[in-house]
């Protein structure tokens, strides 16, 4: 029983999409603004961190405790995120705080104060930040990965580097928050319980008047190095292993999405069953795929015991080579009954489905409505999945271990 | 939303909160077992139990198991804490006669010694896995030093010696006297078809033979006292402090939670201005846990060793703080605000109400509606906050830190 989805696009170039869910008596928003890490100055990795930590002290009207107390008092759970195109800023809510809410995180993208005397304390918020990635060794793993896989600047960690983060100035911020916080390229998603034309109209009232800005391309550049190690003095070894796959809007995608599902979707999905159950290797181990607007791989992780984890290098590599010869009709079906099930109970929460509809419109430039993902999922065929398989094998690898020892990666994987 | 509840012949007690709306159902059956009814012979054997209920019964094999589970497109887990065992799972509503079969059924495991063994690896990867991961088991060696003799001193998981010593044998005789229907609720909420559900329980655990299985609940002693664990590869320092509290049984828990919201939160709280809004730690946070006749307050820091000493002050100066004046009415209705918020949006999702109705249900015999516990946080006053810092005091406490520090000087101070 999807419902429709409302969408608007100020002059400015901001979207306001919505999805109404009247069955909930919350309501929940992200807005993104185009200020991701790909757009740190390479002397200033981090900087889209802290430009995200300083427009959060203090807004409009109100000073930092202010912006926090009034937040409280609304009921409004909220977050901040710096990823590879965005800075993202959501919270959830009782659904009549969603418009007070709203006006907040107007202050906080267009008139944040920056204020100098808080500079300091936001850069060792980011320090902080920076030093305990260092004792995760799982997410250590995955930030050297997706750096081989994407190079630079689309596979950089958000949080920078303790250099980049050390050296930005006052202006430095400024001039980020300058370039990048505007509406064109932004994208405000809501959903849950709310009422349209009211919403449409306050959102106007807050946005509408935004500047828009011109917004340069971000160049990348490849990285050519395949395979590292960082030693590490640990219980286990942290593998991670990447491969290129198409992006979200690639009219393959929900092919790839499928054949990940059977690699590790569920307790009898062939990673758990082969290297979980069958032979005790991991108690961790699992594939995703991750998506850029216009790239995207398959990342996969799993954690082992130092003696162990040879073997389960190979175990994995070798899953991921024999996804190739195809799937089998059952591992199918029973990926469809997940997928639909995940797509129902999303209904239960707006923030999942307002994260959803947001992304969908930075990938797709359009929103895919329940009824479409659910048609889609049931249009799935065993045979369109390996002929994708089949022109697509799992290869060009990228490993990263982190541990006490590094592995021998076998001949002709990368 | 209506409450239901039924008794088995065999005292197997069965209780839903029915949401005729809802998109999905949950189902979960609550077991009353725990590590704090193990003994030092069989440390572990809780956790590891349920690993092996989903390797197989009489009936059906491991991958039968997992193979089915999947199929009904189900989010199916399990999780074993001190005091309770729970295996649920998540579906739409159709297949909640497959469900309520399927998870009977791994409620009378087979426990076969193969699968046994191979899963003994698993676990003792799962204990490896939380080695390498901060806070690096700062946590459980805190429980232990401050709960000394008390069953509440065990670790969930147990010890990579306790669980390699574990026989099958051992885990058939806890099973034997733990697993019984007595100590057992089903719980359900949701869509759910409580008629059916009952005939249906009925016909898969009503000859699940009864007897008693009582657990000893003596309230334990305060303890005092610093231990420093060294670990040279650790980037950060963490600390945690435990300190007495409120039990599960006691009104004043909901006095006990609203202070730790006040002081610890991760937003807005007393310790995030002090500590972690100028980023003096990365972690700084109270949180409140009850038990059957006890319970805690756990302070958790993480930061540079260099500054563990001036952060650890600062917080030993916030909680005397506390001890002495108690908290203001402004931070009150704050805490009251966001705790209020936070079981709304919760209780929008099926699952989340399972683990409400079925942990109030298993530990008080009550089912309490959202309004009601939303309600019983309103009703706490300042003084109820203060009675509470007097019974229990925060500055009588055990704390172990884990890091690269190795003295008690360079923790609390010369």
């Amino acid at each position: 029983m999807s419902q429709p989805i409302y969408t608007h696009q100020f002059e400015n170039g901001l979207v306001l999409i919505a999805e109404p869910m009247d069955w909930l008596e919350s309501a929940a928003f992200s807005l993104l603004v185009p200020a991701g890490c790909s757009r740190d100055r390479d002397d200033r990795l981090g900087l889209a961190s802290l430009t995200c930590e300083m427009v959060q002290r203090g807004c409009g009207s109100r000073d930092s405790r202010q912006f926090v107390s009034d937040l409280e008092m609304l009921g409004a759970d909220t977050s901040a995120s710096v990823a590879t195109a965005h800075c993202s800023y959501g919270g959830a809510m009782p659904a009549e705080s969603l418009l007070e809410t709203l006006a907040i995180y107007a202050d906080v993208v267009r008139r944040p104060h920056l204020p100098s005397d808080q500079l300091e304390d936001a850069r060792q918020v980011c320090i902080q930040e920076i030093r305990s990635i260092e004792d995760d060794l799982a997410q250590k793993a995955f930030q050297e990965l997706r750096w081989l896989q994407y190079g630079n600047p689309l596979g950089r960690s958000s949080p920078g580097t303790l250099g980049g983060i050390e050296a930005a100035v006052e202006d430095d911020v400024r001039h980020f928050f300058q370039a990048t916080y505007r509406p064109n390229g932004a994208i405000l998603s809501v959903a849950g319980k709310f009422a349209w034309p009211r919403l449409r109209d306050r959102a106007a009232e807050l946005f509408a008047d935004w500047p828009a800005q011109p917004l340069p391309d971000v160049e990348d550049s490849p990285i050519a190095e395949r395979i590292r190690h960082l030693p590490q003095e640990s219980s286990q070894t942290h593998i991670g292993i990447s491969y290129p796959s198409v992006p979200y809007s690639h009219p393959d995608y929900y092919d790839a999405r499928a054949a990940v599902g059977v690699l590790s979707d569920g307790m009898s999905s062939r990673l758990f069953t082969e290297v979980r159950e069958n032979r005790g290797l991991c108690y961790a181990v699992q594939a995703y795929c991750h998506s850029l607007r216009d790239r995207g791989c398959v990342l996969c992780y799993a954690g082992t015991t130092t003696e162990r984890a040879q073997e389960t290098l190979e175990v994995v590599l070798a899953e991921l080579q024999k996804l190739a010869a195809g799937i089998a009709q059952d591992e199918l079906d029973r990926l469809k009954a997940k997928l639909k099930s995940s797509l129902i109970m999303q209904q239960e929460s707006s923030p999942a489905r307002s994260n959803s509809i947001a992304a969908d419109w930075y990938h797709l430039g359009r929103v895919q409505m329940v009824d479409e993902v659910r048609a889609i999922i049931d249009g799935l065929s065993r045979e369109q999945i390996n002929l994708y398989l089949a022109s697509h094998p799992p290869r060009d690898f990228r490993i990263v271990t982190v541990g006490e020892k590094p592995l021998e990666i076998p001949v002709g994987i990368s | 939303m209506e409450f239901r509840k039924h008794t088995l012949d065999n005292g197997l007690e069965i209780v839903a909160e029915c949401s005729p709306h809802a998109y999905s159902a949950a189902l979960g059956f609550f077991v009353k077992t725990g590590s704090r009814d193990e003994s030092d012979a069989n440390h572990g054997v809780s956790h590891f139990l349920e690993h092996m209920a989903f390797k197989g019964t009489a009936t059906r094999s491991a991958a039968d198991v997992n193979r089915e589970l999947d199929e009904i497109g189900s989010h199916s887990n399990a999780y074993t804490s001190e005091e309770q065992t729970v295996y649920f799972a998540a579906f739409l509503p159709e297949y909640q006669a497959q469900a309520v079969e399927l998870l009977s059924d791994i409620l009378r495991p087979a426990l076969r010694p193969a699968d046994f063994e191979t899963e003994k690896l698993v676990i003792l990867e799962e204990i490896a896995k939380y080695e390498d991961q901060p806070p690096f088991g700062a946590h459980e060696k805190c429980m232990a030093a401050h709960f000394g003799s008390h069953p509440l001193a065990r670790s969930i998981l147990g010890t990579a010696a306790s669980v390699t010593g574990l026989t099958c044998d051992q885990m058939m005789e806890y099973f034997r006297q733990r697993y019984s229907p007595r100590n057992i609720v089903l719980v359900a909420s949701g869509n759910v078809d409580f008629d059916a559900l009952v005939a249906l329980a009925d016909r898969c655990c009503g000859r699940w033979p009864p007897f008693d299985a009582p657990r000893e609940t003596h309230r334990a002693p305060p303890h005092r006292g610093l231990q420093v664990v060294h670990k040279p590869a650790a980037v950060q320092q963490y600390v945690v402090q435990i300190s007495n509290g409120p039990a599960l049984e006691d009104e004043d828990r909901y006095a006990g939670r609203l202070l730790a919201t006040v002081l610890g939160d991760d937003s807005g709280s007393r310790m995030f201005w002090e500590l972690v809004d100028p980023g003096c730690a990365e972690t700084a946070a109270m949180g409140a846990c009850e038990y059957q006749g006890t319970g805690l307050l756990m302070t958790q820091l993480c930061c540079a060793p260099e500054d563990t000493a001036e952060n650890y002050a600062r917080i030993r100066d916030l909680l005397a703080e506390a001890d002495a004046d108690g908290v203001t009415d402004e931070e009150l209705a704050q805490a009251k605000s966001k705790i209020r918020s936070y079981i709304v949006l919760q209780s929008e999702r099926p699952v989340n109400r399972l683990f409400a109705v079925g942990g109030n249900w298993i530990t008080r015999r009550r089912y309490r509606t959202v309004r009601e516990v939303i309600d019983s946080y309103l009703r706490v006053s300042r003084d109820d906050v203060a009675a509470v810092l007097k019974k229990y005091p925060l500055t009588e406490h055990t704390t172990v830190a884990v890091g690269p520090l190795q003295d008690a000087d360079q923790i609390v101070g010369a």
